[in-house]
């Protein structure tokens, strides 16, 4: 009997991996696609690892390959970016097993900086690229993928996006190949493996025949299929898009891809050849497009669809109506909403996160912040306002060490959380104390890889599959960056990190202050729980705790009688007790905890 | 049914919105229906405002559901079903409960909560079918605030129910009851069982 069980796209992908016999996977996290390795993980007989960083996680997939063991590395599409160099050699040597590279995508960046398209990684490298329109083929594309790559000898780039990553559907389940557990010795073939340029001068023309051998493959793969239906109008598309057109146009012919590089030149000139009018419906780049217009054919795409932001069956469908594609008919009323807009949500510092008192101080001393990413990239929102750059993960410490160079006449402090300190942010501190900046570096330990879902990282103690591991401290580790002045405080010490940041800011060399205090999700800090309750009696309305951008602090009913403003009150709910309330408020209304380590100083 | 069934749900992330959807999800399978879920993780968690799109049917196409198109609105928060209005199919089903979450903005930005005259008049510019329902009171009185989207879901079950146009899709409360077992603690089924039954007594009174 066939178990059917819904999985969203990632759940999927882990499956596929298990089913293919995957034996090693590694991965950084990064939303859409951090939860591919947190299921894997939990699949028996395999190994799963967060690498402290993508071009980590790829070479560790890479060496797996090498030693004959069928691997994937998994991120997010900008941890392409980071492991690019990587991918280039790969594709160079080709491995010894499949090697499968998964790239999720982030169209209308839900919870990125960009939202490039990276198929275009693929072309570039040389290898296939697989994209997957629902759960089943996300399993399915899975395994061939590692099918794929053995037969070819290529690294091959299953690209999936946010959509296909976190929507869930109904997915047959397979069962495992099991792969022979010997392995033979690990191959000593220079003239494949070592890529100097005698060798690599070598392997480039065979790479160049391989994608031409993969593109003749492409013409039969079987997850390329014209559908063919109405030939008045032909689409080609391929991912999340197939679903959009099936919605949209559900009488249109469809030549769908399940290959999107290289393409099928053949099976494209059939599928034009057979339809009146052809349209390419993809999402970001016109990556199809492109070549079916270079192939001479006339076809529309990225004239009728948007070219940035995602699709979605409303977009798409307006879009065709404007083009003359649909009739008007066609198009749904839109409710709009009149009147003033609405105040935004956006999304903020959670209620007793340890990254918001170095955001209060950092606000009050007025200084230009070079941030970086991570929750902590939240101490941007009003009213804390206190970060003024933020690119790409690691940016931040090199970015102040670049503006102090260039003689910018205020002193810079840059903040980066635990998990970006060792994904990047090592090198660049190095970089900061080697050519002598006096930048201030704020390391935010929270203890865990916060935005992404709290997984473990290299300063944890423990590794994803839950085997205990050495804690790698991070004040040894900066001091051994040759960091001279180097402090590490509890992150809810707001005295003793104003303290010290006005006397770092002072100095002519590099500092670095550690923050230290385990996010308030995580187990250890919810049993310290503890609400606390404003003294109203006490409490003037001075709006000051207001100013901390805390969710639990919220306007009373009841008004002060001098000021006429409303007092402070407490959402128990929400409230986790971490004092910084407590520690600012000059009418001393809100009582610290009985337990707390702050009572000393207010006193 | 040939034409799935759409829902959207929406409110602030911490709501139980993703839980309130694997049910729904779990509901229409266990119905004999296919089904497609799509919801967005990351930065939405962190207290913003999160969205969920679940469809049922025999075929489905698009994991999500477009502007206008949602047959089903579910609001767990008053300024999210304002903020998430265009989603709603003009005279679908609205279920608003009438819990208010003050964004920060509003808290120390100076913006302004839209006021509750507001909203009504939003909704019923669109639709016959606009619910509000208090269901953080309806929790607290049955034992557990943290119950709300239980008692969401039973008073969902029971405004499908009473819908003609949507009677032949609701499942019967059993299979409600039976998802909900099955992926709550045993510790708090008993709670979630009367939370569920609270939500459809409110919709349908006491039988
Ligand atoms: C190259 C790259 N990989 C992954 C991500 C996704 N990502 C953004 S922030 C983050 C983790 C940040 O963790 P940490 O530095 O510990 O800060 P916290 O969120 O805990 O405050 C990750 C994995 C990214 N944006 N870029």
């Amino acid at each position: 009997m066939t178990v059917r069980q819904m999985l969203s796209g990632n759940e999927a992908i882990a499956r596929g991996m298990w089913e293919a016999g995957v034996v090693v996977a590694s991965a950084y996290p990064g939303t859409p696609s951090t939860e591919i390795l947190e299921n894997f993980a939990r699949y028996p007989n395999v190994y799963a690892e967060w690498a402290p960083n993508e071009k980590v996680a790829l070479d560790v997939a890479i060496g797996a390959a090498y030693a004959g063991r069928r691997a994937l590395a998994a991120m997010k599409h900008v941890g392409l970016n980071v492991a690019a160099d990587s991918l280039m050699y790969a594709s160079m040597t080709g491995a010894e097993a499949g090697l499968v590279i998964v790239s999720a995508d982030d169209p209308a960046m839900h919870s990125s900086q960009n939202e490039q398209d990276n198929r275009t990684y693929a072309r570039f490298a040389r290898i296939p690229c697989l994209e997957p329109s629902d759960s089943q083929e996300a399993k399915d594309l899975t395994v061939v993928a590692f099918e794929l790559s053995e037969q070819f000898d290529t690294p091959v780039l299953l690209r999936v996006t946010t959509r296909i990553c976190h929507s869930a559907s109904p997915v047959e389940l397979g069962e495992r190949c099991e792969r022979s557990s010997q392995t033979s010795p690990f191959p000593r073939n220079p003239a494949k493996y070592v890529m100097v340029p005698s060798n690599a001068l070598r392997r480039h023309p065979v790479m160049e025949e391989r994608i031409r051998a993969i593109a003749d493959y492409a013409e039969t793969f079987p997850y390329n299929r014209i559908e063919l239906r109405d030939r008045s109008l032909g689409i080609i598309t391929a991912g999340v898009a197939y679903q959009y057109t099936r919605e949209v146009f559900p009488d249109a012919s469809v030549l769908k891809l399940g290959m999107t590089w290289p393409l099928p030149e053949g099976l494209i000139r059939r599928f034009a050849a057979s339809v009146d009018r052809l349209i390419v419906l993809e999402e970001l780049d016109p990556f199809i497009e492109d070549v079916v217009k270079r192939m001479g054919i006339p076809c529309q795409g990225k004239d009728i669809f948007p070219l940035t932001g995602e699709l979605d069956p409303y977009v798409v469908r307006l879009s065709a109506i404007q083009a003359g594609l649909l009739s008007d008919a066609a198009v749904p009323s839109i409710p709009t909403l009149e009147g003033d807009p609405l105040p935004a949500r956006p999304p903020v510092l959670c209620p007793g996160c340890p990254h918001r008192p170095t955001f209060y101080v950092l606000n009050k001393l007025k200084v230009p912040v070079n941030g970086d990413i991570g929750c902590y990239t939240l101490g941007l929102v009003p009213p804390l306002s206190a970060i003024h750059t933020c690119g790409c993960m690691g940016a931040g410490i090199a970015v102040a060490h670049g503006a102090v160079q260039a003689g910018s006449p205020e002193r810079h402090v840059a903040v980066i959380g635990d998990s970006t300190f060792f994904h990047t942010g090592i090198p660049a501190l190095i970089n900061v104390v080697y050519n002598q900046s006096p930048v201030v570096t704020v390391i935010l330990d929270n203890r865990t890889t916060g935005m992404t879902g709290h997984q473990p990282n290299p300063g944890t103690g423990h590794t994803l599959q839950d085997k205990p591991a050495p804690t790698i401290e991070i004040e040894p580790l900066v001091r051994a960056c040759g960091v001279k002045q180097v402090r590490t405080l509890s992150a809810f010490d707001v005295t003793g990190i104003e303290k010290t940041l006005k006397e770092y800011l002072q100095l002519n060399e590099p500092s670095v202050l550690i923050v230290q205090e385990p996010c308030a999700l995580l187990p250890e800090a919810r049993e310290r729980w503890q609400p606390l309750e404003v003294n109203l009696a006490q409490c003037n309305g001075c709006t000051l705790c207001f100013r901390i951008g805390c969710p639990a602090i919220l306007k009373s009913d009841e008004l002060d009688e001098k000021t006429g403003r409303p007092k402070a009150q407490i959402d128990p709910n929400l409230c986790t007790g971490c004092e910084l309330c407590a520690q600012i408020c000059p009418r001393h209304a809100i009582p610290f905890r009985l337990d707390s380590i702050f009572l000393r100083e207010a006193a | 049914m040939n034409v799935p069934l759409n829902f959207l749900l929406c409110g602030v992330g911490g709501q139980g919105i993703v839980l309130a959807s694997d049910v729904l999800v779990a509901v229409g399978l266990l119905a004999g229906l296919n089904a497609k879920q799509a919801e967005v993780h990351g930065m939405s968690q962190r207290g913003g405002s999160v969205v969920s799109h679940v469809r049922w049917g025999r075929e489905i196409y698009s994991p999500i559901v477009g502007w206008g198109e949602a047959d089903v609105f579910i609001a767990f928060e008053k300024l999210e079903a304002l903020r998430n209005l265009r989603f709603l199919r003009p005279s679908g089903l609205a279920l608003i409960s009438t819990q208010a979450l003050e964004p920060l903005t509003v808290i120390s930005g100076g913006q302004v909560y839209p006021d509750d005259s507001r909203l009504r008049a939003a909704f019923a510019q669109l639709t016959p079918h606009a619910h509000y329902l208090d269901a953080e009171s309806i929790a607290a009185e049955v034992g557990n605030v943290r119950a709300v989207n239980t008692v969401l879901l039973g008073a969902l079950s029971a405004l499908l129910e009473a819908n003609s146009r949507f009677a032949a899709w609701a499942p019967a409360p059993e299979i409600w009851l039976q998802v909900i077992a099955e992926r709550v603690p045993s510790r708090h089924l008993d709670l979630n069982r009367q939370a569920f039954q609270a939500g459809r007594n409110a919709i349908a009174g006491p039988r």
